[in-house]
């Protein structure tokens, strides 16, 4: 098959996968709960139906080429980060500081993929925004919980701008025998953890008893991790035909990066949890804010980005 | 006719990159969004603070509301002048009327009430640029509440705009931010000026998200 057959497949096997979702989803409201408000199932189906956008946006990415790409994830960044920032507390004294991670970190980043210069697309943020930023906010005068505000705006630029520009840098990986295959790539990370998302999310409501970390979050469950890491690891294995590895292989960086994911959920709850919130936002009906959704591909992004640079480049 | 059409495009632009900037979202908390002739009385940190009240509102009722506003800052230039007459159709009043010798500005504001519409004002008086929450209440609300007893007095919180555009500051930082409508206020029977205003202030507060 070639790379566009592959596409054009997978994202066919998606959407018969959403059909059938949506024919449950609908199916259970109608039998449990028809005209009448049910917490669980009516959020189910709002889920659902946000996935439906969330792979369309993606598909017109795809066909938009590393450009589409690449604006698809600057714009998951910044609403991201705008996220990030609105739960921070930050003061007058930050103005300049975040000013320069909306309109010149921010796109830099992604412009610097654009061009495929790695040598700099990985220090901007952690070295050269980390220098700059904390020297535009003491130039402003305020001490006031100075190092608390310069490590949150540092933090909200690295998990939301760094971490997340990992996925549209994959295509700037060359590797030998996988020429004009990049995208595939990107559907593999984002299948894989979203679906351990999507699968702890069912395990969990099935057959979740025990809370895995009752401290930071309400709602992951032991049942949900194993059932959802082993469901997802178990996909990436089958989906191996898409990507550069073996199948052992695709086992492998398929569980390590639902164990990222899972972590970066975990990390980010634990955020939401000291700010007194249940969700990042309201942008994504059913799940929250952007970062509510991405969290995982955060956190999993740059590992796999540098576990394929590592193995599979020359 | 062209006319209408630029003042109708430009509003939609304002309230377009209102939203775009800071995802702006109305929650009405105490009161339905429906016809009813209104005093929405919000807290005022910014300039653009009408802008995002008014985004917040359904459009059917934007028409019908009419944000009050210093002369001496909105009258200052041609383009100033444009926004806030024409494309937001503003009750001006001057805050110096005592030395000017300008019209009294809650006359001014109840002249805009017998039309029908309602209106947006910030009882602070001034923007707040202080560590404060709110500033104390000027009077206005109060001759307002005793004079039409009829029209609902709703507390309304902007919360974040003061962080996307601080006093002075030129580059807005895109945060998100929220419009909290709540349970409307009338004056009660025999209450004086400084209860009611310290009411209609806690009222306001109430809205308002915890402090971290």
């Amino acid at each position: 098959m070639s790379p566009k057959h592959e596409t054009l497949w997978l994202f066919g096997s998606i959407g018969l996968f959403l059909v059938v979702a949506t024919l449950i989803g609908r199916v259970l409201k109608h039998f449990f709960s028809a005209g009448k408000p049910h917490a669980v199932l009516d959020n189910l189906n709002a889920r659902i139906d946000a996935w439906w956008y969330m792979v369309g946006a993606i598909g017109l990415a795809f066909a938009g080429g590393k450009g589409g790409v690449i604006l698809l994830f600057a714009f998951v960044s910044f609403a991201a980060l705008r996220e990030f920032i609105t739960l921070t507390h930050t003061r007058r004294g930050d103005h300049y500081a975040l000013a320069l991670s909306f309109f010149v970190a921010l796109p830099a980043q992604y412009l610097l993929i654009w061009i495929d210069w790695y040598g700099m697309y990985s220090i901007l943020i952690p070295v050269y925004a980390f220098l700059v930023l904390p020297i535009m906010a003491a130039v402003s005068g305020d001490a006031t919980r100075f190092l608390e505000r310069a490590a949150k705006v540092q933090w909200g630029l690295m998990v939301s701008v760094y971490c997340i520009a990992h996925v549209p840098a994959l295509l700037t990986l060359d590797i030998p025998g996988y020429e004009d295959r990049h995208l595939l790539l990107i559907a593999f990370l984002i299948l894989v953890v979203q679906s351990s998302d999507v699968f702890q999310y069912i395990w969990g409501k099935l057959f979740g008893k025990r809370l895995i970390a009752p401290a930071v979050s309400p709602s992951k469950t032991v049942e949900g991790f194993w059932g959802g890491i082993a469901s997802s690891t178990l996909l990436g294995t089958a989906l191996y035909w898409i990507t550069p590895f073996k199948p052992w292989q695709a086992a492998i960086i398929a569980f390590s990066i639902c164990l990222m994911g899972f972590a970066g959920g975990l990390v980010m709850s634990a955020i939401k949890r000291d700010r007194g919130v249940k969700d990042w936002g309201t942008l994504i009906e059913g799940h929250g804010g952007m970062l509510d959704r991405v969290d995982s591909v955060c956190f999993a992004a740059p590992v796999f980005f540098h576990v394929i640079r590592h193995w599979w480049t020359p | 006719m062209l006319r209408h059409a630029v003042e109708a495009l430009v509003a939609t632009s304002i309230v377009g990159f209102a939203r775009l900037v800071t995802g702006v979202r109305g929650v009405w908390k105490g009161c339905a969004p429906n016809y009813q002739q209104r005093v929405y009385f919000a807290n005022h940190a910014s300039h653009g603070d009408f802008v995002l009240l008014w985004s917040a509102l359904p459009p059917a009722l934007r028409h019908s509301t009419r944000p009050v506003a210093g002369s001496d800052y909105w009258l200052k230039s041609r383009l100033r002048r444009f926004i806030i007459q024409d494309v937001f159709r503003a009750v001006l009043i001057d805050r110096d009327f005592q030395h000017s010798g300008s019209a009294n500005p809650v006359e001014v504001m109840l002249t805009a009430l017998e039309y029908g519409d309602s209106l947006i004002i910030f009882p602070e008086g001034t923007r707040n640029t202080t560590e404060e929450r709110l500033l104390p209440f000027k009077g206005g609300l109060y001759k307002l509440a005793e004079a039409r007893p009829d029209v609902e007095l709703v507390p309304v919180w902007i919360e974040n705009l003061n962080r996307v555009m601080p006093k002075g500051e030129a580059v807005p930082i895109p945060l998100l931010c929220t419009v909290s409508f709540g349970e409307p206020i009338r004056l009660a029977e025999s209450e004086n000026r400084a209860d009611f205003l310290n009411r209609a202030r806690e009222a306001l507060l109430a809205l308002a998200p915890r402090l971290t």
